[in-house]
């Protein structure tokens, strides 16, 4: 998408500049445009302003001012959003949080961090360390996105299935409402009085309130962990596998799918051991205590095997461990370097059509003439094709993007979901159209009216106008194809 | 459309044109909860039935009205179980109920993995508006951000946005191994005894305290259980016993929950001190769910509550013309009003129930 020319506002950035200390506020356009997209460098957009407030008074200053001028805000953590979420607004004030960066208190026995928004992923569980305790989800971008980038996305990793999301472990946020009004949401106790409007605030993207402190629950490390490389010989017995694990009635610590494709990809990158023969790679972790793990390790062993397991490989030790996870957790990197550009989605689907699910791009690439790629988080059925593009030809793009929105649909009618961690945004919200009834939409709309009536907190996200969503029923064929090229998707 | 919906929508759509404030209930197993109920009653038990269960997908689909003991009897067929481990207080508990309540169990705070309360289970739900609009949102599978998670909004919000339809439920499989520990000691040390194994990697799926004794529920792997009951120590209840035990506090059928006393919830940060007062009390959920039999002005348990971080519901018996729930502030309730007036404009469904005034 092309930067759409940025309306200017003088009286309000005079007032801005009156409350912001000096290098605070950045308004010229060789200073906003390093902020014109977040990770998802598809859709870019310069913002009037770009605001950077390192105390808390200077937050609720900033959007007082701009409710005031009825001038949008778009709250931004480290930009590292997949889905456009924190792309700027041409009329609005782009608040970056990234300055409140501090981890406020560890509380070891109450098993609780008190953080603020701007601290990255990683540093809470290096806070918590010393105690034995952990912040349980792991994105994959860990080292460099925010708690309050996680909690507006409601961010997954590779652990989630055993230890849940971001909203299982979030007690409390506490922020503003877009007028500047504090509130504060969940609490220290295991729930709060009247709606659990904590609930709704975590991955609703920055668009119902400004984050300016979360307390997140700890959990203790366990003892040990321990995983399975298995080998298969096509990638419907491996999604196969998977369905057979939960069967069994086992919860892996980490349930994680490599197609050859990405194998191959991640392999020279990372040097993990994959086994390159292979249609399909699942990684399968088990931790606990030494015991616990052993018997489960075995147990999850026997079920691979049965479902068709060509090759068995148990993390030995530590450095092994980590060593097969850095092919799975390199991938966005080693897409990077395969192709000048990728693109990756995020469908969730039920497991058991992942198999399905892998036929219907596998065929998608030869229609649209590019390579994808799959990694997926195998146990939530989340998806994660890496479509390879090159960025500087139009045509491959306008591929890509058809190609991404076509993934969207079938996550759609295969009974799932067009994002499962990384969020709506820009990015897939005219899917939003194909998964959601006009009337769902509108209570949507009304949950945004609900926090910010005046609708200026990062407006145009997620929720897809009317008329939106009858452009894009009209430009989808008849057979429920998405048509291309021609199809504009932003 | 079926004919149980059909009457449903037409009742709502009756009530919304003659402005008749609806009472939304089950089998009415928990209208001792809440505010006190109000307005027509809103029979949902028609409108029942499995929509989906599939257990390799950890996700159970059921109608309002479906007995919740059919859904668990469906589950443990399948060695799965509801992880919040849903009190029913009533035979004819229904999925609406239960997910309206949001009342979560004994395995609430267990350790480790997921937590379990009502709204961290939900992934889906079907919702019958204000605007008699049946509207869906969130989906049946684990993961799933697309749009606002209203479906989680729905747990606990007793009513006040609508009828819920259906919801779709994660379940997780049942663990292999169970054993409950007992051992004597005085609140505080259990407080803290709860709070340090909580930050070890112990099994643990529930705990409790009452009159000097701490009680300890260990799930999971067998070689886990083993050697966290080695760790913790205490006297093993026999098998048959503990379930007996933790589903008598689960259903408030134990000692402690007999008589007229007016019962209290107290919810706390799971490290607070004793609560005090000269009152019979016990605690499960690590310290973070404590009970508390009294007639003391709910100004003085709210103030105290309040001082140690968190609200007190008069969750049973007394006088709830006052309001049983712990007020919000007032930008908070600036978001209820808001949420009130998109999904249910005319004020019709269980006004009061939650919120004093709406
Ligand atoms: C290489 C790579 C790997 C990734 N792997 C994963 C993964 O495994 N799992 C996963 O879930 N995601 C993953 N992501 C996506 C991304 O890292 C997450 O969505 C992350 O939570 C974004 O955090 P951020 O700080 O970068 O937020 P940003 O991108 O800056 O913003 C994201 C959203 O948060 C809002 N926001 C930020 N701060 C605040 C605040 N203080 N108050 C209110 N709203 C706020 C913004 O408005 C925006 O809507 C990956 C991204 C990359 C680039």
């Amino acid at each position: 998408m092309h930067n759409a020319v940025v309306v200017q506002h003088p009286e309000l950035i005079a007032a801005l500049r009156a409350v912001l200390p000096a290098g605070a506020l950045l308004v010229e356009p060789e200073d906003t445009q390093p902020w014109e997209c977040d990770g998802l460098t598809l859709i870019r957009q310069r913002p009037m302003a770009v605001v950077l407030p390192d105390t808390e008074e200077q937050v609720v200053q900033v959007l007082q001012l701009c409710h005031a001028h009825g001038v949008p805000v778009v709250p931004r953590g480290a930009g590292t959003g997949l889905a456009g979420s924190a792309m700027p607004n041409a009329e609005g004030v782009l608040l970056a949080m990234a300055r409140f960066n501090r981890v406020l208190s560890v509380d070891a026995l109450a098993r609780t961090a008190t953080v603020q928004p701007g601290v990255r992923n990683l540093a809470v569980s290096d806070a918590a360390a010393p105690y034995g305790l952990y912040y349980a989800p792991d994105p994959s971008s860990q080292i460099a996105c925010t708690i309050g980038g996680n909690v507006a996305e409601n961010s997954g990793g590779v652990h989630c299935l055993k230890y849940g999301l971001t909203l299982h472990n979030v007690m409390r946020v506490r922020g503003w409402l877009v007028d500047g009004t504090p509130i504060e949401f969940g609490g220290l106790a295991l729930d709060a009085p009247g709606l659990d409007l904590l609930a709704v605030m975590i991955g609703s993207e920055g668009m119902l309130a400004v984050i300016a402190e979360v307390t997140v629950r700890l959990v203790p490390k366990p003892q040990l962990a321990r995983c399975i490389m298995a080998s298969f010989a096509d990638v419907g017995q491996a999604g196969d596998a998977v369905a057979a694990l939960i069967a069994a009635g086992i919860i892996p610590a980490g349930l994680e799918m490599l197609d050859q494709a990405a194998s191959r990809l991640v392999e020279p990158f990372a040097n993990a051991g994959y086994d390159l023969d292979a249609a399909a790679v699942l990684l399968c972790e088990s931790d606990g205590t030494p015991a616990e793990v052993a018997e489960e390790i075995e147990r999850m062993c026997s079920v691979l095997r049965a479902a068709g397991a060509t090759r068995l490989q148990v993390s030995a030790d530590e450095t092994e461990r980590l060593r097969f996870w850095a092919g799975r957790k390199n991938a966005f990197p080693a897409a990077g370097r395969a192709a000048p550009a990728y693109y990756c989605t995020d469908g969730t689907i039920p497991r058991k059509h992942i198999g399905t699910m892998l036929k219907a791009i596998a065929a998608m690439e030869l229609r649209f003439g590019l390579a994808c790629p799959n990694v997926f988080h195998a146990g939530d059925g989340n998806l994660h094709p890496l479509v390879l593009f090159d960025d500087s030809d139009p045509d491959s793009v306008a591929r890509a993007e058809a190609f991404g929105a076509e993934i969207l649909e079938e996550s759609v009618r295969l009974g799932g979901t067009i994002t499962g961690e990384h969020g709506v945004g820009m990015e897939k919200i005219n899917q939003m159209c194909s998964q959601f009834d006009a009337d769902s939409l509108e209570a949507f709309r009304g949950v945004k009216r609900a926090f910010d009536p005046a609708g200026t907190l990062n407006p145009g996200k997620v929720v897809p106008s009317l008329h939106r969503c009858a452009e894009y029923g009209r430009q989808r064929v008849s057979a429920g194809r998405v048509a291309f090229p021609e199809l504009p998707r932003f | 459309m079926d004919t149980a919906l059909q009457s449903l929508v037409d009742q709502v759509q009756a009530a919304v044109a003659s402005h008749t404030p609806l009472c939304i209930r089950g089998s009415g197993s928990k209208d001792f909860y809440g505010n006190l109920p109000q307005g027509q009653v809103l029979d949902v038990r028609h409108w029942q039935g499995i929509v989906d269960y599939d257990p390799s997908e950890l996700v159970i689909t059921a109608r309002a009205g479906t007995p919740l003991a059919l859904v668990e009897t469906m589950l443990s067929e399948q060695d799965q179980m509801l992880a919040f481990e849903p009190p029913h207080f009533g035979l004819a508990a229904t999925v609406g109920g239960c997910v309206a309540a949001g009342l979560a169990g004994p395995r609430r705070a267990s350790a480790g993995t997921t937590q379990g309360a009502v709204r961290d289970f939900v992934l889906g739900a079907r919702l019958l508006d204000g605007r008699a609009r049946q509207l869906r949102f969130g989906g049946t599978v684990i993961k799933n951000v697309a749009g606002y998670d209203v479906s989680r909004l729905l747990a606990g919000s007793l009513g006040i946005l609508g009828v819920i339809l259906e919801a779709s439920l994660k379940v997780l499989p049942r663990p292999r191994a169970e054993l409950t520990l007992q051992q004597d000691c005085d609140e505080a040390a259990a407080l803290l005894r709860c709070n340090q194994w909580g930050g070890q990697p112990l099994p643990l799926s529930a705990t409790h305290w009452h009159n000097g004794v701490l009680s300890v529920r260990l799930a999971g792997a067998e070689a886990a259980v083993r050697e966290a009951s080695a760790t913790l120590g205490g006297q093993p209840l026999p098998t048959a016993h503990a379930a007996q035990f933790w589903t008598a506090l689960r259903e408030q059928s134990a000692d402690f929950f007999a008589g007229d006393l007016p019962l209290w919830r107290v919810s706390v940060p799971s490290t607070a001190v004793p609560l005090g007062f000269d009152a019979p009390q016990c605690f499960e959920w690590g310290g973070a769910q404590r009970w508390l039999r009294s007639d003391l002005p709910a100004a003085q348990l709210r103030a105290r509550a309040n001082q140690l971080g968190g609200h007190a519901t008069l969750f049973r018996g007394g006088d709830r013309s006052a309001g049983v729930f712990t007020p919000v502030s007032s930008a908070v309730l600036r978001v209820h009003r808001g949420l009130k007036a998109e999904f249910d404009p005319t004020g019709i469904f269980n006004p009061g129930r939650l919120i004093q005034g709406l």
